[in-house]
């Protein structure tokens, strides 16, 4: 099926059997982490925050090629952007998923347009999302863990 | 091969569940996901239309003749459970809403009655969450204990370890029947047994059980027994409660309001007789009538020939993926319901549930309600395919490939 060629793109795929960034970060200035209870899914997210700049960012946990992969292009994404920057991609990547007729910004959203085939398929939306909550969680610090339910 | 397999006219018995005739995403509907919940022949849902249409009326209530009519029907649905698990007499059936609220039933009336500090209730390490966390509030509000009966590497349980667990202030036991996650049947008459031996009751979880083996409440000895409509071919909403006569009659009610009652003043109310002190409000009448001709339409198949053609299938669909490189079956005990749990060498369920959904094929995938078996197991999450008598060999034989095609993106 095409659509499931879409989801599971080469990136996504390359992504999740070698994740970048993932690892635990020591020293960190933030963490959080995020449950996603219907599948499983566990992050852990370390962020080393320098001046309102995300200057280092790793993270672990186990879950499915679509949020591990996601993780992994997050870390990517976020490393080196400060603040307000990393939360506008966030905006941008929860559109892409959500919003079918949003106006996007691909030039800020990169590598992160692979997973736009997630919009496909709702019940893995959260799957996507979760490596993301975990960083607004991680940054605003928040101590209670983060669930996509 | 038996000969009952060749006498189960399956097409036959397909052509009975309107729902299975269906495309989903290109494919012919392949449904393994049964021990989430079954699909409902169409004499069930004829049932339903049947009494919202010709006879809706409250129970119990009325003089009039719709009233008497749905009254009838709500407690041969009744007698009809009654005489499918064998019980002693209709009042040991409670209607509830699942086995859910069964277990909360028992944990909220015997629980809060029986039970108090330094007791303590004997559950299993294969529960599923509704028979684990009941047992929790209760015993954080009691401050009781819960004791664990461990479960080996095919996912049976220990028996040994289950009769040591017993001490004078043992006060419980309830135990899964057959587990939603591994298959695993476990040995009720020999856990009845065991725990009657130390002067304690038994609750099963028959959640599973209930669909696939023939239950004999009166042949298992158990105290209570729970089961759900809608994993008996029956509709959602609908479940029962089964208890010993002389166990209920002691208990407290469980809620408090119409029906429960026999007379109320502001001083004193005095509680109906069973099952109506266990039923208040309006119950979920259509549902009972529904459920109970779900009992009607296995009755014209016949329990015994379903579980010689489940087996039959399960044991076909355990050796095609057994076959299968990377993939490992979850829970290979002796005795089995037909469920295959699996998970596959560098793929997570989840994709495993995606890429057969583009299919046509419907497995479930994660933690089944279950997580402190995935934990014993030391992984998050499974596949399950769970089979159901209107499934065949052809199905098993497109879940095989659809692995394949799992197998293809993942490479």
């Amino acid at each position: 099926m095409s659509n499931l060629n879409d989801l599971y793109q080469e990136i996504l795929l390359e992504h999740n059997s070698k994740p970048r960034n993932f690892r635990k970060l020591d020293p960190y200035s933030h963490t959080a982490d995020g449950y996603n209870p219907l599948c499983g899914d566990q992050i852990s997210l370390y962020l080393q925050i320098t001046g309102g700049v995300i200057t280092d960012v790793g993270f672990q946990g186990k879950g499915c090629a679509i949020s591990r992969a996601s993780a992994s292009l997050m870390t990517q994404s976020i490393k080196g952007q400060n603040l307000e920057d990393a939360d506008n991609v966030f905006d941008q990547f929860r559109k892409m998923l959500t919003e079918p007729d949003a106006v996007l910004d691909y030039d800020q959203l990169g590598d992160l347009e692979t997973l736009a085939g997630v919009a496909e398929f709702p019940s893995r939306i959260k799957c996507a999302i979760l490596a993301w909550h975990t960083m607004k969680a991680a940054i605003e610090d928040n101590v209670e863990d983060v669930t996509t339910e | 091969m038996s000969s009952n397999y060749f006498q189960f006219d399956v097409d036959k018995i397909r052509a009975d569940f309107p729902v299975l005739d269906q495309m989903i995403n290109g494919n012919p509907l392949v449904y393994l996901d049964n021990a989430a919940t079954s699909q409902k022949p169409q004499s069930v849902i004829d049932s339903l239309v049947n009494y919202y249409s010709t006879e809706n009326a409250n129970v119990h209530r009325g003089v009039h003749t719709l009233s008497q009519r749905a009254t009838d029907d709500y407690e041969e649905a009744r007698a009809k459970i009654r005489r499918f698990i064998n019980a002693e007499k209709d009042e040991e059936i409670i209607f509830v809403r699942g086995t859910t609220e069964g277990i909360n039933l028992i944990s909220q009336t015997f629980g809060r009655s029986c039970i108090s500090e330094g007791d303590e209730i004997i559950i299993s390490s294969m529960e599923h969450h509704s028979n684990i966390v009941p047992w929790q509030i209760l015993c954080q509000e009691k401050g009781a204990k819960l004791r664990v009966v461990p479960v080996n590497d095919i996912g049976e349980l220990l028996l040994d370890e289950y009769e040591r667990l017993f001490t004078a202030n043992t006060k419980l036991v309830s135990i899964v029947h057959q587990s939603n996650a591994l298959g695993t049947i476990n040995p009720a008459k020999e856990i009845v047994d065991i725990a009657h031996g130390h002067g304690v009751p038994v609750l099963l979880d028959g959640a599973q059980a209930i669909a696939h083996l023939g239950v004999d409440v009166r042949d298992l000895g158990c105290d209570f027994y729970a089961f759900s409509g809608h994993k008996l071919y029956g509709p959602t909403g609908i479940g029962v409660l089964y208890g010993k006569g002389s166990l209920l009659e002691e208990m407290p009610p469980y809620q408090a309001g119409g029906e429960m009652i026999r007379s109320v003043t502001f001083e004193e109310t005095l509680y109906n007789t069973l099952p109506n002190k266990f039923e208040a409000g309006t119950p979920n009448i259509a549902g009972a009538i529904g459920l109970g001709a779900a009992i009607d339409y296995i009755g014209t198949i016949g329990m015994d020939e379903i579980l010689v053609y489940e087996s039959e299938l399960l044991q076909y669909g355990t050796d095609r993926l057994s076959g299968i490189e990377g993939l490992k079956i979850i829970g290979t005990a002796d005795k089995k319901g037909s469920v295959i749990s699996f998970i596959m060498e560098g793929v997570h369920p989840h994709d495993i549930g995606t890429i057969l959904d583009a299919e046509g094929i419907a497995i479930r995938t994660g933690h089944h309600c279950a997580q402190p078996l995935m934990d014993r197991f030391g992984v998050p999450a499974t596949a399950r395919a769970s089979l159901a008598f209107y499934n065949t060999k052809e199905e098993i034989d497109v879940l095989v490939r659809g692995i394949d095609r799992v197998i293809e993106v993942f490479s």
